[in-house]
């Protein structure tokens, strides 16, 4: 079955050409990259607006800090996410069945796999202007803790990795734009339950099933980047998102190569 | 004798169930014109599919260059340009970009790619409209700006699947002149078409495909010598007459074809066929003769028309 999956050559050369790509057709779109930048912005807001106030402060790893402080580096993992999956998703199900621009690349020396990787790098760097902005409006609020909190970004590249790979993988699958709806209808609770807004402890024995979602193992990661406390678990977390990441771009090239190269 | 640029032997496709392409054999010369004539589903682009090495081959061998598409795909790739039948077209790319940016697919460094683009343009007659995007593009600009994108590579071999169809004469002139241009340069065209006019004009050779199968292979001029009379005499009768008035016929010409709409003889000497007609008291309503063509090989060889 493995072998059935791994693509016959899985040999990255060029997948800088699409990002190439990319990164021109955008310069007339820049609005649209431009308006990701808000939605985690205004929800950042009303948590430090409103819900700060009633919920008093929250502990992390022993240290009692403000309940923004605790949301903000989820939602930051949440931005990575979302800014990955959109790219991933829509725009790559657009490209591939309507727009046809990986025939053309196909025809040419690029594979599959430049392919796939190409778009997966595409979308974690839109991912990445998102939470380097939303860093930025941290830090302006006073809610990064020390400069550890850097190591946010590194966190955040590799949440949106591995979403940018799972997505690209499942968009491989859907028939059409309908099926986008299952990606709309798994994100919601992925957002709300990835030990986002409460902390694990407040799941109790339903924990393990937070552990489930990919976003769980990020925000950890940017919590913990954010309060600069580490142990060794947070290499479990990496683990595992890495491990989701590999396993995704090589069902995607598969997949990519199946259904253009018939 | 320099080797062939392609070779297909005992050449097979299968999606499924499905044969598409059920053993053929095909050489291509360097510097040559080819084509794949052959009615909708004859397998002439799961053919090209394969040449073009985006399409792995069920059975059979197949060379490209010497190549083997199955493990040295992106280097014959390299070398081929490629024209689908259905434009691939970049839409949120401007008509320049489209053609520079196709050309970094292929490793060109952008300065080149930029100054080969700017050529092309020319080329294709589309300077004017460089900066435009591609939707605002009319439909014989865009397969002009097709096939301007598959020579961004200076290919050896270009692939062109279906060309002409749909656009309207005018524009289909333009773009085989361009062909024709080409092939004097030396680029080696294979191109797949159901127009025995476009194959009569730009192939030196063809083969007539039909249900996965090469039924005759030649020249245009040839295949017509071997398989057609000179002349066609078309008749056609009232309503329902065309079945009625076929076996009166019997015996004028060669043979004879009964098509839903008329009746078609084949025959060295048209004029003298259509005065046979009219001695045997027959008043068709209308009376054609003309030259032999492609269409009529393929109606010969398959009993069927070219295009439904």
């Amino acid at each position: 079955m493995l072998l059935r999956i791994v693509p016959p050559a899985l040999v990255v050369r060029r997948p800088h050409r699409m990002i190439e790509r990319h990164v021109v057709a955008y310069r007339r779109q820049w609005l649209i990259v431009v308006s990701g930048f808000f939605e985690p912005l205004f929800y950042l807001l009303s948590m430090r607006a409103g819900l700060s106030d009633l919920v008093g402060k929250v502990s992390i790893a022993g240290r009692q800090v403000s309940y923004e402080a605790f949301v903000a580096p989820a939602l930051m993992a949440s931005s990575a996410m979302n800014g990955a999956i959109f790219d991933s998703t829509g725009n790559v199900l657009h490209r591939m069945k309507y727009a046809r621009i990986y025939d053309a690349a196909l025809a040419t020396p690029m594979t599959p796999v430049d392919v796939a990787v190409g778009e997966i790098g595409w979308a974690l760097i839109r991912g990445q202007l998102y939470a380097c902005s939303f860093l930025g409006v941290m830090a302006a609020l006073g809610l990064v803790e020390s400069w550890w909190g850097l190591l946010a970004l590194p966190a955040c590249a590799l949440v949106g990795l591995t979403f940018a790979s799972i997505g690209f993988a499942g968009t491989t699958f859907m028939r059409g734009w309908a099926d986008m709806e299952i990606v709309t209808t798994l994100m919601m609770p992925l957002a709300l339950f990835s030990a986002t807004f409460f902390p694990i402890s407040s799941y109790g024995s339903w924990s393990w099933l937070v552990q489930l979602s990919p976003l769980y193992h990020g925000v950890v990661l940017v919590r913990a980047a954010n309060t600069g406390v580490w142990d060794a678990s947070l290499l479990g977390h990496i683990a595992v998102l890495l491990g989701l990441a590999l396993a995704a771009i090589v069902i995607a090239a598969r997949r990519l190569d199946l259904l253009l190269r018939k | 004798m320099s080797e062939p640029l392609i070779v297909a032997e005992q050449l097979i496709k299968r999606f499924g169930e499905f044969t598409a392409v059920d053993g053929i054999d095909v050489q291509v010369e360097k510097g040559e014109a080819f084509g794949f004539l052959g009615p909708n589903g004859a397998g002439k682009s799961s053919t090209m599919r394969m040449i073009a090495c985006v399409s792995p081959i069920t059975a059979g061998r197949l060379r490209v260059f010497g190549l083997d598409p199955a493990t040295q795909g992106a280097d014959i790739r390299r070398r081929i340009g490629v024209v689908p039948q259905l434009d691939t077209l970049d839409v949120e790319l401007s008509v320049q970009e489209n053609l520079w940016l196709y050309g970094r697919f292929f490793d060109l460094p952008r300065p080149e790619a930029k100054r080969r683009s700017a050529e092309l343009l020319e080329f294709a007659q589309l300077t004017d409209r460089a900066t435009s995007v591609v939707e605002s593009l009319s439909g014989g600009m865009k397969r002009r700006l097709s096939i301007a994108r598959s020579l961004i590579n200076e290919p050896e071999l270009l692939l062109l699947d279906e060309p002409t169809t749909g656009l309207d004469p005018q524009a289909r002139h333009v773009l085989w002149d361009r062909l024709y241009r080409l092939k004097q340069q030396g680029v080696t065209l294979v191109l797949t078409t159901h127009y025995m006019d476009e194959a009569e004009q730009l192939c030196d050779r063809l083969v007539v495909m039909d249900q996965g199968k090469i039924v005759a292979e030649g020249s245009p001029r040839s295949l017509i010598g071997q398989y057609a009379t000179r002349e066609v005499l078309e008749l056609r009768f009232a309503a329902d007459g065309n079945a009625a008035a076929a076996p009166q016929l019997e015996g004028i010409g060669e043979r004879q074809e009964l098509l839903p709409d008329r009746v078609l003889i084949y025959a060295d000497d048209g004029e003298h066929a259509l005065t046979e007609t009219h001695h045997r008291g027959l008043q068709p309503e209308s009376a054609l003769v003309r030259r032999a063509s492609l269409e009529d090989v393929f109606l010969l060889l398959t009993g069927r028309t070219l295009v439904d």
